[in-house]
């Protein structure tokens, strides 16, 4: 099976739904001649022609917003932010609008649209090329918000998003587009192409939004992870030698909460990860539902391992960034809690 | 400044707040207000270069004259029975209106907003667009609905939230939603529509389909981002969109010269963008109609968006939780150079020789059995606080197309 990088499955689910659909457009900041700041978008205007893949003015608010106006005629747009980080000004037209439009019209319109964003740090990307804004649009009722972790899931996640008849947020972990990364700066990155995960087929698939994958079975503990912080869990699981089930969320809004259950059930203890900051982030939810629906199973309070409250910083990237030795002393706390 | 630190001959900085001409107790005061005759302005080519049409920006297209007589180039284009539906229209949107303010004030509703003062823009630009086109209204746009016979009654359940409601209970009254009759959901958050105009416009044009879509927006909210990006969006990608300004001189308490600035007309906000710009006298329904059949065939033949000021003024309250007496003169609205544009466009059909002051009470009367008559029916399906309401199941429909397991549990939690 040919192996892709995350930017290259990325692409290839527009590239699929493109062919597919003539009612998706592609759009955002430098996304159609010169094919995005991350390649995302390389050759899609040049196989589809500008009207089905451009350039759009700096303005977040403007991009998504004419997405909805598009959206409401029929149209399926998957638009690009270019970093999540710049997604603020557009946040009325998300909250306000796509994701309450076939609510307030009682389904006489509709916002089948997908917002791609690249997140998360781990990149010295400093205060606003790092953030991690997923709790902002966990909260909003009528939203979707979908993290991919690998190449495979990323196409396959992407190409539901855009056959989804609502709203999408889709989150895209920029450390992980060229490779896996474990939290251990200072080895080098192993590519795409040496790791199973970066196996994606040809064609159209479907990995179905609101579904979590195990991605390492374990019997002591169990760990919530997304994006980046999979293969954080995996190596901080590893390296201290902890029999933890690792399970990757892959869709926060709807959440598969029967597999976090069913898991914790078993465990008995359980370790939230994520790198954003700490409070009211989506941890704080995922806590609660454990504690709610697990309460008499679980030996040892649930933790949380995630970034500090501070903006994400520059010069202190690996202090902030929760790596595998921080979250190897919360599954040893953890299980001897 | 100096080397000693002190300003020399430069004072101390002042901010400029700006205030309207008279607050209440003042006399009415519109000499501000610059007018030009019925007639004087010229009307150019729908293709006619932008740079060439500056000039209209600054002025105000009319068409009734003070005699009531339709002059000028803008004039002659709809016919005696075209203009008596018009004035049904208007008659028939200020009669559903007086009717809801009371059903409000009797706590039928919570809420209602009225036209008063601003129903030929509205009716007339509905007339103008063909079968397909889409409005992206605010919330003081209703004569879209009323003038494209969109029914009475649906309108009132919505504005009662009853068993009938269309939008099952879930919108605050009057944000109505038609996408048969052209008219897109209304959102409380202003101007978020403007952009979503322009994006549908770009649609219709991305699917080479030959519908337009018209932006809808108050002077007030012409100061929200989402007008800036609307403008920029609308003019690079020279969508199919007319943008329409409702100037009615008042955003709840706010006079107008808050949002435009030191700017000279809101129309002048276009000329930036190269979008060509037009202003209209917002009271005066032919030339709403005339102006509007212009920007709209420029749209329909693809020479790109064209933005149109609407000069009027907001008679009534902001809404019927608002007191205006607290912020501008009472008689203002009697002052207003404008006048009044059922009044106007009643004058020239009696001019004309097709309409009557005993054919206009008749009329009158009329409508307000129709409003009346609906009013019941609507009420038969209940009011906000009595008889047939939405089932509290629907509050967890429609959320997303499929319900998802958490909504489900809720619903659960509900009891419903």
């Amino acid at each position: 099976m040919p192996r892709k990088t995350m930017i290259e499955a990325i692409r290839d689910a527009m590239d699929i739904m493109m062919e597919r659909d003539d009612n998706v457009v592609v759009f955002g900041e430098d996304v159609g001649f010169f094919g995005g700041v991350f390649r995302c978008t390389q050759g899609l205007q040049a196989k589809y022609g500008k009207t089905r893949c451009f350039d759009a003015p700096i303005s977040e608010a403007g991009i998504v917003g004419a997405a909805i106006g598009m959206a409401a005629y029929g149209l399926k747009p998957c638009i690009e932010i270019q970093f999540a980080d710049y997604v603020y000004p557009a946040y009325d037209q998300i909250v306000s609008e796509a994701a309450r439009l076939r609510y307030r019209s009682n389904g006489d319109f509709t916002c089948p649209i997908v917002v791609r964003m690249p997140v998360g740090g781990g990149i010295f990307g400093g205060q606003t090329h790092s953030q991690s804004p997923e709790a902002l649009f966990t909260h909003v009722s009528g939203l979707k918000v979908v993290v991919p972790s690998n190449p495979h899931d990323a196409k396959g996640l992407l190409i539901s998003a855009i056959e989804d008849p609502d709203p999408v947020i889709f989150l895209e972990p920029k450390r992980l587009y060229n490779g896996p990364f474990d939290g251990h700066y200072d080895r080098p990155v192993t590519p795409w192409s040496k790791h199973d995960l970066g196996e994606v087929p040809d064609g159209h698939y479907t990995v179905p939004l609101g579904k979590a994958i195990k991605r390492r079975e374990g019997s002591k503990l169990t760990i919530l992870a997304y994006g980046t912080m999979v293969y954080v869990a995996e190596a901080a699981a590893e390296e201290h030698g902890i029999d933890a089930e690792i399970i990757d969320l892959r869709t926060l809004l709807p959440l598969d909460l029967e597999t976090i259950i069913e898991s914790v059930s078993k465990t008995g203890r359980c370790v939230v990860v994520h790198e954003a900051t700490l409070t009211s982030g989506f941890g704080a939810e995922l806590a609660a539902l454990v504690q709610e629906h697990c309460f008499y199973k679980l030996e040892a309070p649930v933790a949380r391992v995630t970034g500090w409250d501070t903006p994400y910083p520059h010069a202190q990237e690996w202090d902030y960034f929760p790596g595998p030795l921080r979250l190897g002393r919360a599954l040893v706390e953890t299980l001897e809690g | 400044m100096s080397d000693d630190g002190s300003l020399g001959e430069l004072g101390p900085l002042s901010l400029h707040v700006p205030e309207p001409a008279v607050r209440p107790g003042g006399a009415p005061d519109f000499s501000n207000v610059e007018l030009d005759e019925a007639g004087a302005i010229r009307r150019p080519e729908v293709d006619a270069n932008p740079e060439d049409i500056r000039d209209l920006a600054f002025s105000i297209i009319r068409v009734l004259s003070r005699d009531g007589e339709a002059v000028g180039p803008w004039a002659g284009l709809l016919t005696d029975d075209q203009l008596i539906e018009g004035l049904r229209h208007m008659m028939t949107l200020r009669t559903f209106d007086a009717r809801m303010q009371i059903a409000q004030r009797q706590g039928k509703t919570s809420f209602y907003m009225q036209h008063l003062g601003e129903e030929a823009v509205s009716c007339a630009f509905r007339k103008a667009l063909a079968p397909g086109d889409m409005n992206f209204p605010t919330y003081r746009q209703a004569g879209l609905l009323i003038a494209d016979d969109y029914p009475m009654v649906e309108m009132m359940c919505q504005i009662y939230s009853n068993e009938r409601d269309p939008l099952k209970g879930r919108q605050l009254p009057i944000m109505y939603s038609s996408k048969e009759h052209g008219f897109f959901s209304i959102s409380g958050n202003l101007a978020t529509q403007y952009i979503q105009a322009v994006g549908w416009a770009m649609a219709s044009a991305i699917k080479h389909d030959t519908k337009i879509a018209a932006g809808w927006i108050g002077d007030g909210s012409t100061a929200e981002s989402d007008f800036h990006a609307s403008l920029v969006f609308a003019s690079t990608y020279k969508a199919p969109i007319v943008l329409n300004i409702v100037n009615n001189q008042w955003a709840i308490s706010t006079f107008q010269g808050i949002a435009r600035g030191g700017s000279g007309t809101f129309a002048a906000r276009g000329l930036g963008f190269g979008i060509p710009a037009l202003r209209v006298d917002g009271n005066d329904y032919l030339a709403v109609f005339a102006v509007a059949k212009w920007a709209i065939e420029r749209a329909r033949r693809n020479l790109g968006p064209t933005l149109i000021e609407y000069v009027t003024y907001r008679a009534g309250a902001h809404s019927t939780s608002d007191d205006p007496s607290a912020y501008r003169p009472k008689t203002e609205s009697d002052a207003w150079p404008l006048g009044d544009p059922i009044i106007r466009l009643k004058n020239h059909l009696i001019g004309r020789g097709v309409w009557s002051d005993d054919r206009h009470k008749q009329t009158e009367a009329e409508i307000l059995d129709t409003v009346v008559a609906a009013q019941k029916e609507a009420e038969s399906f209940g009011t906000l606080h009595a008889g047939g309401k939405p089932s509290a199941r629907d509050m967890f429909e429609g959320v997303y197309e499929e319900m998802p397991p958490h909504l489900r549990r809720q619903r659960q939690q509900a009891g419903v």
